[in-house]
């Protein structure tokens, strides 16, 4: 028996293409190739219209094969409703970090969350605005330093870490708000359900849905990988709680 | 408590010589958004400010950082925000409030490449227009464009100055390649920046008329909340400041705010110009292109050629007097921009038939090759010979 019929055989990935930009051990990368796979598993890739965002995942669209649409900062959830209602059969996921979905966009994640529209969301919360270099972001921790907060963020003046899955569970509409994490493989693995269980929710038409993944950003946390997981693990969790906030 | 003028010889990128020229001026109030390639100049104003005693404050978008710039403005600081050409597009909506309402304040847009998200990490010089015409309705609003990280620094002090004389809102047009490039800078002594502030209520709260003009069509300027009743809006308002929704008030309001800057542009425009005593044709330019053309004008001199150089250093408004009066005794002009023909165009409506105008246009992404540029200067004046 030659060796090679000992290596078990895996598909090629349909949807996801690989090669990204991001920054070694940056969780985009993980997170894109994640969402790939969900989408090869349902057998929707030639549905799903994707929307990215201003910021680090503006070139998604580089590696995952979807139809998209590149929004303005902050107003991809406006395009997704328009594309869902005029092409009900599509599958539309918008991605979006912490600065496009919860500082310039704020408004449109609740108001496309509060109409319930039916697409879904992957919302990336590194605590930082990564692409332009590091400025505090909405999400950023207090203490945590930034290119903009450079002696820490305090409170006095820049107000608490904002928790998008809390202030959307506060809105009737939504069917589904889980909060995740990407810093060990049992993490990893329950995003990847997530994603899944998100993406089945607008299949099966019940509505709203919104993942929210704790990332890193090594380079402008100024740590590596392995500090900047271990950050997320201990430091992020505990002001953004993991779990699932809506289900129903 | 920090030092306001950080006077001696420095070695600055043009945003960070932004933000000292702000300081320097008298600027204590910050409010913006992250966007490339303004960033540097958030990043140094949220270590300076706090150190002289200003505000800093990061924003939830470009919309609340200009709004914010209004509100500063009737707190009775002098305001600033920075950003880049699709913060600048956000922020049109307040730019046109701070005209109606007459709120001084400087907004620093690093023009990158265009339309829309662009190229944010490179050069562009496509929001002339915007910064003229960004906002409904008809107003007006003075540009200034600087050409290196010194600029930056003595033209941050003009804009401020320019905004508290006119009590208009300055657009700064800075560009990314001047933002990224760092040279040396000299700021001068305290004693020798020359400031100037709002001019202030003259006579007692139940005398005062907030939005009545002077000579110069500029009404004095109170502080919200320090005795003088003040009523602040976008809507069309009457000297008291409050509303009158009628032809007649909005046919007074209206071209005296137009008029305070076209009829007294003589006292703000400003430009530069080299070797156009005996230049048969003149390069018109502003910002980083002002260095292209410098050299291509040494090139052209030291091949016979009579080049000119008028660069602008008010864009808005538009140095016109002096143009027409060149275009009289020139044969052409030849724009140089990065972009497709903005102020060509201003150029085209000015010179109408009086001598030539060509454009050397680039889209964006990268300044203009010094070798092109003289190649088709030196064929357009070949050309006008024949």
């Amino acid at each position: 028996m030659r060796v090679s019929a000992l290596i078990p055989k895996y598909p090629e990935p349909e949807t996801y293409m690989g090669h990204t930009h991001y920054c070694p051990g940056c969780g985009h990368a993980t997170l894109h190739k994640l969402l790939g796979e969900v989408v090869d598993e349902l057998g929707i890739r030639k549905r799903v219209i994707m929307i990215e965002p201003v910021g680090c995942s503006v070139l998604a669209l580089k590696y995952l094969k979807f139809d998209g649409i590149q929004g303005p900062h902050g107003r991809a959830p406006a395009i997704a409703t328009a594309v869902k209602r005029l092409r009900p059969e599509s599958i539309v996921i918008t991605y979006q970090g912490d600065g496009d979905l919860a500082a310039i966009g704020t408004n449109e994640i609740i108001h496309a969350a509060n109409r319930g529209e039916l697409f879904t969301v992957v919302f990336v919360n590194n605590a930082v605005y990564g692409m332009t270099g590091g400025q505090m972001a909405p999400t950023t921790l207090l203490g945590q330093k930034s290119t903009t907060t450079p002696t820490g963020r305090f409170a006095e003046f820049c107000g608490y870490p904002l928790r998008v899955c809390e202030l959307l569970n506060t809105l009737d509409a939504p069917v589904y708000l889980e909060r995740v994490s990407l810093f060990d493989v049992e993490h990893i693995l329950k995003t990847r359900a997530a994603l899944k269980k998100a993406l089945l929710n607008q299949i099966e038409g019940r509505g709203f849905s919104l993942v929210e993944v704790l990332s890193n950003c090594p380079t402008n946390w100024k740590m590596t990988p392995e500090e900047s997981w271990e950050f997320v693990k201990n430091e992020m969790t505990k002001v953004f709680p993991l779990g699932v906030f809506r289900d129903k | 408590m920090g030092k306001d003028v950080l006077t001696g010889v420095h070695f600055l990128s043009g945003n960070h010589a932004c933000v000292e020229g702000a300081i320097a001026a008298g600027c204590r109030f910050y409010a913006g958004y992250p966007i490339t390639p303004s960033n540097e100049i958030a990043e140094r104003m949220s270590v300076r400010l706090p150190q002289v005693g200003g505000i800093y404050i990061q924003m939830e978008d470009e919309l609340a950082s200009m709004a914010a710039l209004v509100g500063a403005s009737w707190g009775g600081a002098k305001p600033m925000t920075a950003t880049s050409g699709p913060g600048l597009s956000l922020m049109q909506e307040n730019i046109g409030l701070a005209a109606m309402t007459e709120s001084p304040c400087v907004v620093v847009d690093v023009q990158r490449g265009s339309p829309s998200t662009g190229l944010p990490t490179l050069v562009g010089q496509a929001d002339v227009m915007q910064a003229r015409w960004g906002s409904h309705g008809d107003y007006e609003i003075i540009a200034l464009a600087p050409s290196s990280p010194q600029e930056c620094f003595d033209f941050m002090i003009k804009a401020f100055n320019l905004a508290e004389i006119w009590r208009v809102p300055v657009i700064f047009l800075s560009d990314e390649s001047v933002a990224h490039l760092s040279e040396r800078v000299v700021i001068p002594p305290k004693e020798e920046i020359k400031l100037v502030t709002r001019k202030r209520p003259s006579v007692p709260p139940e005398k005062f008329l907030p939005f009545k003009p002077g000579s110069d069509l500029v009404p004095e300027m109170p502080i919200a909340g320090e005795g003088y009743r003040v009523h602040v809006t976008g809507l069309t308002h009457n000297e008291k400041g409050y509303p009158d929704l009628s032809a007649k008030v909005h046919n007074k309001l209206v071209p005296r705010l137009v008029n305070k800057i076209r009829k007294n542009a003589d006292k703000i425009v400003e430009y530069e110009e080299l070797f156009t005593e005996d230049a048969e044709v003149i390069l018109v330019t502003f910002g980083i292109s002002t260095r292209i053309c410098r050299d291509v004008i040494k090139r052209a001199r030291a091949e016979g050629l009579k080049v000119g150089l008028f660069r602008l250093i008010t864009i808005w408004p538009f140095p016109e007097k002096r143009i027409m009066a060149l275009a009289q005794k020139i044969k052409a002009f030849v724009t140089v921009e990065i972009n497709l023909g903005q102020v060509a165009i201003e150029m085209e409506r000015i010179v109408k038939e009086r001598c030539k105008t060509f454009l050397i246009p680039n889209a964006g992404g990268a300044v203009h090759d010094p070798d092109e540029v003289f190649a088709e200067v030196k064929q357009i004046v070949s050309g006008l010979v024949e």
